[in-house]
């Protein structure tokens, strides 16, 4: 006979695999509800592409941000004015550097900052906070504890203190901010796994006999990452701002380097001379990025609906 | 001489509400949420527990998987004490007693699909199998509750009520367990399906010669599943008995008095 | 008193329309109390908001209900606040998320007396009182002043009965009121059912899934499925002779206490997904004997008198 046993048991087995369902994730849901939200997919689009901006806008340009322009120098008012002819697409500032560079250089630099450090919240904090809620009793009181201590410590004191002391650089600012970042998110993160340590399935991996460890891996961070990723977008704003707080104090990241809150504080400056771009276009940048993230945490909310958790 | 599976003598479990670590002057308070539970299942046997709310049955299953603490008395599995034992020793009767809950939705990881919520068990005792003998072994135990092989990968979601349950009872049979607690496992399914999912594990028993604990506050069913009966009031044992001659012949109070509540149609 | 004549509910949802209640008509006179008995899905919650027009912003609503002069599909917001609990009052599912956590009942119970008779707080505390001795609850003054959480289950959902006949209606709508109590608080609260009844004169509407508790309190019985009536008579009648498979089914899968057979009868099949529910009879999945024209639709499921006074389904009326 051709038709043989295996083969027929290859055939069902095949058939079976085409079969196949494909199911239909919360995440997919989410995305679907999180794409049909206009402003949400406007603010995504307008993130991307001051990202791109970033990445590709040094190619067209034609000034560095260090070179000082010396034609302009004089008269910056009426010479440094943005044109295309001179190459400033956004003008100079006061100085004489290419602010369209300037610009270039501010906007990666807080985006950066931003991410970065919203990242470094979202590990270490959900991290903390999951083990602090899933075990309980004693180990939970201290090590939330620790964080209400940390947290009761005058932030923005300690953070100027750490510059003037250590000296003003990237770094001395992402450890400064990465201390405090993931406090809250901690504490976020642990309130939400007192309420998913509860829930039946978690009894039910307790049941068949899964490792604690496994059990929050699998079981209780999946199920937070809803609120996780809701509350990192609000955090991304949150970081650029106090950045930019402390850039325009004057103990921000320095020169060369320059970021959205030094600019602004410069085109403030000058202000009176006229030279309104010096401000205009780091401002532009700066409010345009954080709507955005806005919108995007208020769409991501809206499309993690919790009926659905 | 059927072999004893389960033995519970004298358990007490309380709730314990003790802030004198933090505030010392306030006095330890102490619910007493069972009292003196004594029964033994042998297999292939059903014992049904049945009580109302805030009887205590609930407790005493969690007590048995070791989710609570037992304030006084045995726990005892084939004759081995497993009350108030360390994880670490609990670990290996873990895979001979499992648990079927009362709401079929709320005991699935809404973010793992059907395939990943019953291979779980596969996977945490048995870590070497691999892929395709896990699939092998879901596969099977799907068709055997009743629900179609090529919906492995749905998520919980997707699913009614009734198949829900049928998951969560394919997921506590993957490992052959010797006993199964069934708490209220039909409560929360509309009656047509309650009547499907009683007939599933009657079958199951048959088939796999398993030994129920089931609890519920359904009189009818749980006369219908069990061999022996036992109401449980308040925390404490109030009558236990053979089924039909709890219901034939009831000795307590608190038993005749829910015998008489059963709307009769 | 009540009629209920062709009502369409549709609700838009993002998984298309949901048609949760297809041609559903009804009279309701006065004194005479129905059940609706259903499952998941079929309807009868839905029909029951429709009625007291608590339904959510999405739903379609075609058809006409009409009470005493009213259309209560017609009415504005205003004109309904006075028509609700005064003469048409629901005893919603859970009684745990139907009370407000942070308010004594005294409160509660009183904001309605004030809110529809004028009466001052004192008067209003006078009758809430009474009220919570006529629905048996034994220590009505610490009752009174108690939050919900401190009441047990079949205390809270006694407050939620005196809550909704405190202003004597002449319609008292109950969801599901027993399904989250235990047997022996279910029967009492059957039997205060029937006091009230007698009592007040009151109509009772009983929406459940449990025929169980049908029996003692309601003369009139619908079977609905799907968002169809598939029965409708007198509740006795319906129980010693079901016509339909569906009611067959649901009074035959309730284990009894005196058989014994080792295999409960079942409805196969699952509940539908109303989102897609099956072309021609919407009873074809899980009927025991479906035939050709079931699944053509060619006869249509409308209700026809079979016997006096006892309608069924025109489709299923035939396979069994």
């Amino acid at each position: 006979m051709i038709i043989t046993k295996d083969k027929i048991s290859k055939l069902s087995e095949n058939l079976s695999q085409i079969d196949e369902v494909k199911g239909r994730s919360l995440w997919h849901d989410a995305k679907i509800r999180f794409f049909k939200n206009k402003a949400a997919l406007l603010s995504l689009i307008t993130l991307f592409l001051v990202l791109l901006f970033s990445f590709i806008g040094p190619l067209i340009a034609m000034w560095s941000n260090e070179e000082i322009d010396w034609n302009v120098l004089g008269d910056i008012s009426t010479l440094g004015y943005p044109s295309f002819e001179t190459g400033h697409y956004f003008g100079t500032d006061e100085l004489g550097r290419d602010l369209y560079s300037r610009v270039i250089q501010g906007t990666k630099i807080s985006l950066m900052v931003g991410i970065i450090g919203a990242l470094i919240a979202v590990i270490v904090g959900t991290i903390y906070g999951a083990i602090a809620g899933y075990f309980g009793g004693r180990i939970d009181s201290f090590m939330m504890r620790i964080v209400d201590i940390l947290m009761s410590i005058p932030y923005m004191f300690v953070l100027i203190l750490l510059l003037v002391i250590f000296g003003r650089s990237i770094f001395m600012l992402f450890v400064g901010i990465g201390l405090v970042s993931w406090l809250d998110m901690a504490r976020i993160v642990r309130g939400q796994t007192l309420s998913i340590k509860k829930k039946e399935y978690v009894e039910a991996a307790i049941t068949i006999g899964v490792s604690h460890f496994t059990i929050i891996r699998r079981h209780i961070i999946p199920n937070l990452l809803g609120v996780v990723a809701v509350y990192a977008t609000l955090l991304v704003p949150g970081m650029i701002l106090t950045e930019s707080f402390i850039s325009f104090l004057g103990l921000g990241v320095q020169e060369p380097n320059t970021s959205w809150g030094a600019l602004i504080s410069e085109g403030a400056g000058t202000m009176r001379y006229g030279t309104l771009w010096q401000l205009l276009f780091p401002l532009f940048f700066f409010v345009i990025s954080l709507f955005s993230l806005f919108f995007i945490g208020d769409g991501l909310r809206d499309a993690l609906d919790p009926k659905d958790r | 001489m059927s072999n004893s599976i389960l033995k519970v003598n004298n358990l007490f479990v309380d709730y314990i509400s003790n802030n004198s670590f933090l505030f010392p002057w306030e006095k330890t308070k102490i619910f007493r949420a069972v009292e003196d539970i004594s029964f033994e299942i042998f297999e292939g046997e059903t014992l049904g527990i049945v009580g109302e709310t805030g009887s205590g049955k609930s407790t005493i299953a969690k007590a048995i998987i070791n989710l609570l603490k037992v304030s006084a008395g045995k726990i005892l599995f084939k004759n081995n004490e497993i009350s108030n034992l360390d994880e670490k020793h609990m670990r290996k009767y873990r895979k001979e007693i499992q648990m079927i809950f009362q709401d079929p939705l709320a005991s699935l990881n809404p973010r793992m699909n059907v395939g990943e919520i019953i291979s779980e068990p596969l996977k945490t005792h048995y870590p070497n199998l691999d892929k395709k003998e896990i699939k092998e072994q879901v596969q099977e135990i799907m068709e055997n509750v009743g629900l179609l092989a090529n919906q492995i990968n749905r998520y919980p979601h997707e699913f009614s009520g009734g198949q829900c349950q049928r998951i969560g009872i394919a997921r506590s049979l993957i490992l052959k367990p010797k006993l199964i607690i069934c708490d209220e496992p039909v409560s929360s399914l509309d009656v047509s399906i309650q009547a499907q999912v009683i007939n599933l594990l009657k079958e199951l028993q048959e088939r796999f010669k398993l030994t129920y604990l089931f609890i519920t506050h359904d009189l009818n069913i749980a006369k219908h599943m069990s061999d022996n009966i036992m109401v449980l009031n308040l925390g404490k044992m109030v009558e236990i008995n053979k089924s039909d001659e709890v219901f034939s012949n009831p000795k307590h109070e608190y038993t005749k008095k829910l015998i008489s509540s059963i709307p009769k149609i | 008193m009540l009629n209920v004549k062709n009502l369409f509910i549709s609700f838009k949802t993002p998984e298309g329309i949901v048609k949760a209640v297809n041609d559903v008509s009804f009279d309701l006179k006065k004194n005479e109390s129905l059940a609706i008995v259903g499952e998941s899905g079929s309807g009868k919650t839905q029909l029951a908001f429709s009625i007291l027009g608590l339904l959510d912003k999405n739903a379609e609503v075609f058809g006409h209900i009409n009470y005493k002069n009213y259309n209560l599909l017609s009415l504005k917001e205003k004109e309904f606040n006075k028509i609700r609990s005064k003469k048409i009052s629901i005893i919603f599912q859970d009684p745990m998320t139907s009370l407000n956590p942070y308010m004594k009942i005294k409160k509660q119970l009183n904001e309605i007396l004030m809110n529809h008779n004028g009466v001052t707080n004192d008067q209003a505390t006078k009758e809430s009182l009474r009220i919570l001795d006529a629905v048996k609850i034994k220590d009505a003054k610490t009752t009174i002043n108690s939050y919900p959480h401190e009441l047990s289950g079949g205390m809270r959902q006694r407050v939620m009965i005196a809550m909704s006949i405190i202003c004597k209606p002449e319609i008292i709508i109950a969801d599901e009121p027993t399904t989250s109590l235990d047997v022996t608080v279910q029967s009492q609260i059957m039997d205060l059912f029937n006091d009230i009844k007698k009592e007040f004169n009151s109509s009772i509407i009983l929406i459940t899934h449990n025929m169980g508790i049908v029996q003692n309190v309601c003369s009139k019985l619908m079977v609905m499925y799907g968002g169809k009536i598939m029965e409708f008579g007198e509740t006795n009648e319906i129980f010693s002779k079901p016509l339909h498979p569906y009611t067959k089914g649901l009074l035959e899968t309730v284990p009894k206490i005196d058989d014994n057979y080792q295999i409960l009868k079942t409805i196969k099949g699952n509940p539908i997904n109303m989102t897609n529910p099956p072309s021609g009879c919407i009873f074809r999945t899980r009927c025991p004997k479906p035939t050709q024209e079931c699944k053509d639709g060619s006869t249509l499921n409308s209700l026809i008198e079979k016997e006096p006074k006892h309608w069924v389904d025109q489709c299923c009326v035939n396979c069994h």
